[in-house]
């Protein structure tokens, strides 16, 4: 193990095994004043960046007709959960094709998927 | 004691805070360090040391060097480097370990380093120039432009900045924020970059022009009444 990997081990923690295709729903932790709630974000993962501890992944959704994307840090302390809702079959690791498209034309076909 | 330490740059990673904020951190392999040399005020005129980096990489040397590790009375070791010795602190002999542990997590450093060599650069690259327009039907693109006055002076004035080797060059980061001390692995965590590639050779010293910790302050109590 080489010393990134070694400062690193501390900070990684456990996720549920999600891909690009999946439909989840991010919990995050959100700071209002001295008070801190719970804010769902849910939509399809378009893509996956690994890296350790440094790893992030992008979820888009589309909110009032108006595409969303954030980006989140895998291992953030800000995140509480990730439920992974639905699995698709999709033949990119990253869909960002899926930017262009909007309705019908963006649905993907569901595959089940034991996810841990 | 010993002010300083050589380490070796392992690479950048981030750090999160339990507010989620990231915090990029470059890793260091600091130390051990071993005692080499104490130079004193009555032979060479100030007070510092030599210190070796003790790795387990062979090292051969000549036999002048031979009989400087011989006199310290220490292993030879091929990275070595002179740090400062705190004024008025106990003073070092050859043979001494010295180690991450002299750092504590919060502390400022100044991490000494060779930058990354870059070759012949143009001013656009090395100096900052901002160059001419790319079209519109510009003929000035990256060059200098003008570096002088013709008859009067008749040469161009000396540190005009021009084109040239850029990088491979002593640069010294102030004022590193120390953000973990891992004494077992021998690591040292800084905020922020330093100079060099990874396993570049670097001096961690601590900050020679460290800024006061900025305190919260209390709001000044309003009073009451006419002024």
């Amino acid at each position: 193990m080489n010393a990134i990997e070694l400062v690193e081990k501390t900070q990684v923690t456990t996720r549920p095994d999600m891909k690009s295709g999946d439909t989840i729903r991010v919990h995050v932790k959100v700071r209002e004043g001295d008070k801190e709630r719970i804010q769902i974000f849910e939509g399809i993962v378009i893509g996956m960046h690994r890296g350790g501890a440094r790893a992030s992944f992008t979820v888009r959704k589309v909110s009032f007709g108006q595409g969303v994307e954030r980006i989140f840090p895998l291992h953030s302390p800000t995140i509480a959960k990730v439920d992974v809702v639905r699995s698709a079959r999709v033949r990119r690791a990253k869909l960002y094709f899926l930017r262009g498209l909007k309705g019908k034309a963006a649905r993907m076909k569901e595959t089940k998927r034991v996810v841990q | 004691m010993v002010t300083g330490l050589i380490g070796k740059k392992v690479g950048m990673t981030q750090l999160f805070t339990a507010d989620g904020t990231v915090v990029p951190a470059t890793v260091l392999k600091a130390g051990p360090c071993v005692v080499v040399q104490a130079k004193t005020v009555q032979t060479d005129g100030y007070e510092a040391v030599q210190l070796g980096f003790v790795d387990s990489q062979p090292t051969k040397e000549n036999k002048p060097s031979q009989g400087h590790f011989k006199k310290a009375g220490v292993p030879a070791t091929r990275i070595r480097r002179e740090v400062k010795l705190k004024a008025g602190g106990d003073p070092a002999k050859p043979g001494d370990q010295v180690n991450v542990s002299i750092f504590a997590d919060g502390d400022r450093v100044d991490v000494i380093g060779t930058s990354r060599g870059r070759g012949f650069q143009g001013v656009v690259k090395r100096h900052h120039f901002a160059g001419g327009a790319m079209s519109h039907g510009s003929m000035f693109h990256r060059a200098p432009g003008s570096i002088g006055a013709s008859s009067y002076p008749s040469r161009v004035v000396k540190g005009m900045r021009m084109g040239g080797h850029m990088g491979s060059a002593q640069v010294t980061v102030r004022n590193l924020k120390v953000v973990r001390v891992d004494e077992g692995n021998n690591l040292l965590l800084v905020e922020g970059a330093v100079p060099g590639g990874p396993n570049a050779v670097v001096v961690i010293r601590k900050a020679i022009a460290a800024k006061p910790v900025r305190v919260a302050q209390a709001e000044p109590v309003k009073k009451k009444g006419k002024k």
